[in-house]
């Protein structure tokens, strides 16, 4: 059993709580900085990135965050995914900043370019439905980041060491075969950190 | 590659990103920008606050374009605009646009009295207002994909808001706790699609997002929205009409993530200045009354 967090200032955090609640885990809806001790692993949902960078300033959540990153498995989902790269297009610095990787925001267009595809994602077996909303993509990725789906060639899902991000939302369909990835790579990540000790 | 825009998911989704968050009327870049700075999710572009369109009366429509225009390009959280009741091609032209989601809004004055828009048929998505259960399910039926109670808007008097959501959220209770077989019967009692029934009582909740809206003026407003069981909120000439819509929209922001920590709310409603002027419902003539408006 792990115990693993949602951040919950903004976006759609009771979708992951219900694809993560089936598995092997205790989940937390994080809310205030105090929440993120003992967690295991932690979830960065979509939502409004701007939004949600303002309220992780406003609560002094950033540096707790990074002392996270630096030791726990983290999670970003469409503006999750851009809390964590190191580095976002057309914006001076980052958010959180551990992936190595380059994210283009709303790289996709729209509202009414937002769209739904099938993805053949490393590691899952057969086709996963992407929901891609103002979706961001990745534009290049470091030596040690593992690309794990690509959408007309453009970078939509990645892992990097302990963090994994997508661009689009598993948390909207009812398919949780990347929640239990993530658990997957929680669980390993604590047998090791374990071993280790 | 095998690729499908306007799906329910795709427009229902984006208005699931909007959960816990603030959306903002606002009439210029300027606004838009203190919004997006205060920590909004979405702005709303408008020729004029609801506040204004009551005290101005006439004809109120679609904003100018160069003013929705102005909006897009100013910030990066998504925009929203309003189109009249019925008014098959402002939606349209606000589409074309880029406009992130529509609003088939009361505030502006409807071209339809018996039709409201069929909204399953555009690729950009749609947010409606409704006092019951079953205005909100018509709305879902016609594709709306997010919803908001009316309130009364421009008021800065939440009695109606807190009116509308109260009674939502108790028929929603009531559906889930019905048997099946009783469902048709609230379906026709409600003037509401049964398979949205059926939906409701699986999910104990709406099949859609559900914000707060009309009258929303001050940090605690916000707060017990959210308190009875709203999504997120809508404030429209809550900010821009209060005293200093900095700190406005700053503190509403805040007491809506945090809506049970009532020290914070204490601490952020603290030296806000004055909020916008209020109206007591009562003394609106029954014309005056734009939650009337659609069906």
């Amino acid at each position: 059993m792990v115990k693993v967090g949602v951040l919950g200032l903004q976006g759609a955090i009771r979708e992951h709580v219900k694809a993560l609640e089936t598995k092997e885990a205790e989940i937390i809806v994080v809310k205030r900085v105090e929440q993120l001790e003992d967690l295991d692993g932690l979830v960065l949902p979509g939502g409004e990135s701007t939004t949600m960078r303002r309220l992780i300033d406003q609560y002094g959540f950033l540096e707790p965050l990074k002392a996270f990153a630096a030791e726990k498995p983290i999670f970003g989902t469409c503006a999750g995914l851009i809390l964590l790269s190191k580095h976002i297009e057309g914006v001076d610095g980052s958010h959180i900043g551990v992936m190595d990787v380059k994210a283009k925001r709303n790289a996709f267009g729209r509202q009414r370019e937002s769209f739904e595809a099938p993805l053949s994602i490393k590691g899952l077996e057969e086709d996963y439905i992407g929901v891609f909303i103002r979706a961001p993509y990745i534009e290049e990725v470091g030596d040690d980041v593992e690309v794990l789906a690509t959408f007309n060639d453009k970078i939509v899902a990645a892992r990097h060491g302990r963090f994994l991000a997508c661009a689009f939302h598993p948390e909207l369909t009812d398919d949780d075969r990347m929640h239990q990835m993530f658990i997957d790579m929680v669980l390993e990540f604590k047998k090791e950190g374990l071993a280790t000790e | 590659m095998n690729q499908q825009t306007g799906t329910d998911r795709v427009k229902r989704g984006m208005a699931e990103m909007q959960k816990g968050g603030v959306i903002m009327d606002v009439v210029n870049a300027e606004q838009a920008k203190i919004a997006e700075e205060a920590g909004a999710v979405a702005v709303m572009a408008l020729e004029r606050v609801p506040s204004d369109i009551r005290a101005a009366g006439g004809v109120a429509r679609m904003a100018d374009p160069t003013i929705v225009e102005d909006v897009v390009n100013a910030v990066s959280i998504p925009v929203m605009a309003k189109c009249r009741i019925g008014h098959i091609v402002e939606a349209r032209v606000l589409e074309s646009m880029g406009v992130d989601y529509i609003d088939e809004s009361e505030v502006l004055t409807p071209v339809d009295e018996e039709f409201h828009l069929d909204k399953r048929k555009y690729t950009v998505p749609f947010v409606c207002g409704a006092r019951n259960l079953g205005e909100a399910l018509r709305r879902v039926g016609e594709g709306a994909a997010m919803l908001r109670t009316k309130g009364e808007p421009g008021t800065g008097n939440v009695v109606e808001a807190v009116r509308h959501q109260r009674l939502i959220q108790s028929q929603i209770r009531k559906i889930s706790s019905m048997s099946e077989d009783e469902l048709m019967t609230e379906a026709k009692n409600l003037q509401a699609p049964f398979e949205l029934l059926l939906q409701i009582k699986e999910l104990g909740r709406l099949p859609v997002v559900n914000f707060a809206a009309g009258g929303i003026a001050t940090p605690a407003d916000a707060a017990l929205m959210m308190e009875l069981g709203s999504d997120g909120v809508f404030v429209g000439s809550g900010i821009f009409k209060s005293d200093n819509p900095e700190k406005f929209a700053k503190a509403i922001v805040e007491a809506t993530t945090h809506y049970q920590d009532y020290e914070l709310i204490a601490n952020i409603s603290k030296n806000l200045g004055i909020a916008m002027p209020g109206i007591e419902i009562s003394s609106l003539k029954p014309s005056d009354r734009m939650q009337e408006r659609g069906w």
